[in-house]
């Protein structure tokens, strides 16, 4: 394990902030009036417990990994980079337009990917800019660029990319340049292998060459790395790079893998919020693009459990997100294993005096 | 083009001011004793959500109250989080953050409203009426509160204690000052004043809840702590800098002839980009606490 980077503390850790955001989550149904258990069971029944459950599990995950890396390559080199929504859009407006070209099978879904993964790209170039020119907080400047991304998508899908038929969504993508699903009948697209590639691409250039070394180096102690002849501007530059080109795929993979509609809705309603929920995702994973992908994979199950949860136990599925931020804020903890050590003695400890 | 034009201009930036300088103001306390909340977007959007909860059962007043104490509450969690267990600041505020956007997504469907939340009319704090409009009282409060807080940061033993341990922890701790205690409430006490401008949007000002009703005025409102260089007087002024930019965009919308020329997402976009100008231009000549961001231990 210390080979590839993590240790067996960060896991249990993880999964410790894990139970105590779904407590949180029983908590807040249960002062709602509903009762977590059914809920609960539904949710993981649906998500984990049948192959087509599961597929769509991986489904959600597929984007949820893609930005998840934004925030963890950033984390890495001590940067708060909270942008992965805003870069995800321009990749999804970009991976709808290359629709307006016309491409051989395959070449043109190649085209759309690159094209999404430099639209997110140069949506990432300017805050790294200010950052590393200009010294602003990357927390306000991407959270600005989120909002000027979110009007300017609303801008492209109602006027740019609209389709002519449907004014409610853009043009959908072209055949030419879907990804194909893997399972018939279910969401999962070969989406699912670029983004475990590109984790395991993140893995090796963080852990494996000299870059990733730097980047690493100036995250843990810049004055050392400044030190040793690491360019803190570089190191800005090439994280937001690196984030904004996997936040952009976020976007492509969200359209170009997305059946039926293969589409973005009017008030990027299908697309919204991926960025935010990558954040948690990178979190639970501990920003290690290995653990990225088990953690995207349990919180897209949640969300697809959620889905069912809403039908049969009536519980809106906006819940698995405050206990998403619950179990970010467990994770805000140091050290939460021997915190909790400490309580359970403190506990016991009381026991035996009375 | 009349007075009229200009004069609503003036009034939606009066309005505009006041969620943006209570969460300035508040977190310049905070930060003073040395904690960063980035989690304050995620408190004005939970006390919106519960300050209309409030004021539909009891009346604007307790609405308003209601949102004063989810801030508080909500301070003291990431207090106790940040200055006792010495916790990643950054990650708390994140997790604020989320789970906001998923506690007030999930309430709004809980009223039945999918997204959109109308405060009914009897719930909604009058507005104070004289001759030249209708204004909230809460800007009273807004207006007043930076002096208050200016005078409590510069000339109070108080403030003196907090600024020391935003400072230098180790030497306000050598002091007698206890440092743990003092950045909890500093950072609570500042967050309940976002509290108290959540609760304002949607009792007072905009008499309803969306999703988005914080529209990055959390983010705003770090912003202009960081263009006040933690001056409440400064943070109020930016407060009506950045009010005034939110109000050009909604302004220029209303204008006849506008909307065919330029697509109001454009117009939109106005206060994000007037923000992104002023701390890319005023970064490097303001000066942050030594402990800023950083847990304390003692050694």
């Amino acid at each position: 394990m210390r080979r590839i980077g993590v240790g067996l503390r960060p896991l249990l850790e993880s999964v410790l902030a894990g139970l105590i955001g779904l407590g949180v989550g029983a908590i807040i149904m249960r002062a709602w009036g509903y009762n977590p258990w059914p809920a609960y069971m539904a949710l993981f029944k649906e998500s984990f417990g049948s192959g087509y459950g599961l597929a769509n599990a991986l489904a959600n995950a597929t984007p949820l990994i893609l930005t998840a890396l934004t925030f963890a390559v950033g984390a890495r080199a001590g940067l708060f980079i909270i942008g992965a929504e805003g870069m995800m859009y321009m990749g999804a407006m970009a991976a709808v337009a290359a629709s307006f070209f016309r491409l051989p099978s395959g070449w043109h879904a190649l085209f759309a990917l690159l094209g999404a993964a430099l639209a997110g790209m140069v949506w990432g170039l300017i805050p790294a800019v200010l950052k590393a020119y200009r010294g602003v907080h990357e927390v306000i400047s991407t959270i600005m660029f989120n909002w000027l991304a979110h009007f300017f998508a609303f801008y492209l899908v109602a006027n740019v990319l609209v389709d002519p038929i449907r004014a409610e969504k853009t043009i959908s993508v072209a055949k030419t340049s879907r990804l194909p699903i893997l399972f018939r009948g279910t969401d999962l697209s070969f989406g699912i292998a670029v983004a475990v590639g590109l984790a395991f691409l993140f893995y090796l250039l963080l852990w494996h060459t000299v870059a990733g070394y730097e980047i690493r180096a100036a995250g843990a102690n810049p004055h050392a790395a400044r030190y040793g002849g690491v360019s803190p501007r570089r190191t800005v530059l090439l994280v937001f790079i690196l984030g904004g080109m996997a936040a952009g795929l976020a976007g492509a993979v969200e359209t170009m893998g997305r059946p039926p509609t293969y589409a973005v809705y009017s008030g990027l309603t299908n697309i919204a919020g991926f960025g935010f929920d990558g954040i948690g995702v990178a979190m639970i994973g501990r920003i290690h693009p290995l653990g990225i992908i088990p953690a995207a994979i349990f919180y897209g199950g949640l969300q697809a459990g959620a889905r069912l949860m809403q039908m049969e136990a009536k519980v809106p599925f906006e819940m698995v997100r405050a206990v998403q931020g619950a179990i970010v804020l467990a994770l805000a903890l140091p050290e939460l294993a021997r915190l909790f050590r400490v309580f359970v003695r403190r506990a016991r400890f009381q026991e035996k005096k009375t | 083009m009349n007075w009229a034009y200009f004069w609503s201009l003036f009034s939606i930036s009066l309005h505009a001011m006041v969620p943006i300088t209570l969460t300035a103001v508040g977190e310049v306390i905070g930060e003073s004793a040395g904690l960063f909340n980035i989690g304050l977007e995620g408190i004005l959007l939970l006390s919106a959500f519960t300050g209309t909860l409030g004021a539909r059962a009891g009346g604007p007043l307790l609405g308003l109250a209601v949102g004063l104490f989810t801030g508080l509450g909500v301070g003291t969690i990431f207090g106790l989080i940040c200055a006792y267990w010495k916790g990643n600041q950054m990650i708390a505020g994140v997790g604020i953050n989320l789970f906001a956007l998923g506690f007030v997504a999930f309430g709004l469907q809980v009223l039945g409203s999918p997204g959109f939340y109308t405060v009914p009319r009897e719930a909604k704090l009058p507005p104070i009426r004289t001759e030249v409009g209708a204004f909230s009282p809460v800007i009273i409060v807004a207006l007043i509160l930076p002096f208050i807080v200016h005078w409590l940061l510069n000339h109070t033993r108080l403030g003196l204690r907090i600024k020391a341990v935003g400072e230098n922890p180790e030497a306000a701790d050598v002091a007698g000052i206890p440092v743990e205690l003092t950045q909890l409430l500093s950072t609570a006490v500042g967050a309940a004043l976002a509290g108290l401008a959540g609760a304002y949007m949607s009792v007072s000002w905009l008499g309803s809840v969306t999703k988005e009703i914080s529209a990055g005025r959390g983010f705003i409102a770090l912003a202009t702590v960081v263009f006040s260089g933690l001056r409440p007087l400064l943070a109020l002024a930016g407060g009506v800098l950045f009010g005034f930019f939110e109000s050009l965009a909604t302004w220029i919308q209303s204008l006849p002839g506008v909307k065919e020329v330029v697509p109001w997402q454009f117009i939109s976009m106005i206060p994000y980009v007037a923000t992104l100008l002023v701390v890319a231009g005023v970064i490097g000549r303001v000066r942050f606490p030594k402990g800023l961001g950083v847990p304390y231990r003692r050694e």
